[in-house]
């Protein structure tokens, strides 16, 4: 059953009250901090491997906004996202039993939403999307025309402009570039885990990644740097 | 370390994933090199505000037919 948001066995009732003093009214139900989130959350999968479609749904309301936060971050195209969310949770539930608790049960999903928002982005563009192609030469790392940004560009611009800017720049990213920044720098895989979920080396992952922030960095000089387009 | 090699040590830097050794060139080279200190404060920013943003909302009839797409089949018999 679902405590306060909270999944409980019916044998851990008790203890799970005693650990929080969290009514069982609670409102907001999953904006529980983490900590507590997290007590619960093998007893979730453990319920849900076991059948119970209830636990399952918890799961997907705890994590279905980071996942459409990765597919969409893959695909740049919303339908793709959505579709790859479904298929994605869809086969976490038939593949829970291959969920062996070694890595956090968020990680296991985010590399299947991962791989399914590849599928989708090597569809539509079959020649553009490689993970396997070789990285790129040495020569077009050192930024050129370096400026001070000024104060923090936090406090210069609103939020949505924010928004704005950061998914112009990412937008500016090849695919295999821009799968890595997601995995490792939004959702925060470690660099193994990252490696491990795209079938690709260790070195790969580091290449990528350093590519894909110095390409960021670039794209908001325009508009962080002193005197920039703002 | 010249800035060329300083570039390329910039991500595993910030990580915390550096060889002391090469950390310590590089935090030698960033002392003296005006430029690539503000790269990497520059990077670091960067990898921090899409860290922090929250670019992408989930339309709420996103997550309608995703829970009604899974409560379909989850509830078919096997």
């Amino acid at each position: 059953m679902l405590v306060g948001g909270r999944y409980i066995g019916q044998d851990r009732i008790g203890y799970f009250l005693a650990l929080t003093s969290i009514p069982l009214n609670a409102p907001n139900p999953h904006k529980l901090p983490s900590r507590i989130a997290k007590e619960d959350e093998h007893l979730l999968v453990a319920a849900a491997k076991k059948g119970d479609t209830t636990a399952f749904e918890e799961l997907v309301s705890r994590y279905e906004r980071k996942i459409f936060r990765v597919t969409m971050n893959i695909t740049r195209n919303q339908e793709d996202a959505e579709d790859a969310m479904q298929d994605a949770f869809l086969k976490a539930y038939s593949h829970l039993k291959d969920f062996s608790g070694d890595s956090r049960f968020y990680t296991w999903l985010v590399r299947i939403a991962a791989n399914e928002a590849l599928m989708r982005l090597r569809k539509r563009r079959p020649n553009v999307v490689s993970l396997d192609e070789p990285v790129e030469g040495e020569d077009d790392l050192m930024p050129r025309e370096i400026q001070d940004w000024g104060p923090n560009p936090l406090q210069r611009f609103a939020q949505t402009e924010m928004n704005e800017i950061l998914t112009g720049a990412i937008d500016t990213l090849s695919p295999d570039f821009r799968t890595v920044f997601v995995l490792r720098d939004i959702e925060e895989l470690s660099t193994e885990e990252t490696a491990k979920s795209l079938g690709i080396s260790v070195p790969a992952v580091k290449s990528r990644l350093l590519r894909a922030r110095l390409k960021l960095r670039q794209q908001l000089d325009r508009y962080f740097r002193q005197g920039g387009q703002n | 370390m010249n800035c060329k090699n300083a570039i390329k040590e910039i991500s595993d830097y910030l990580d915390g994933e550096l060889d002391p050794v090469v950390r310590q060139q590089l935090a030698q080279h960033l002392s003296e090199c005006k430029e690539c200190t503000i790269i990497v404060s520059q990077t670091k920013l960067t990898v921090e505000l899409f860290c922090d943003a929250e670019m992408v909302p989930l339309p709420e009839q996103v997550s309608t037919r995703l829970h009604q797409a899974l409560r379909a089949k989850l509830t078919q018999p096997s």
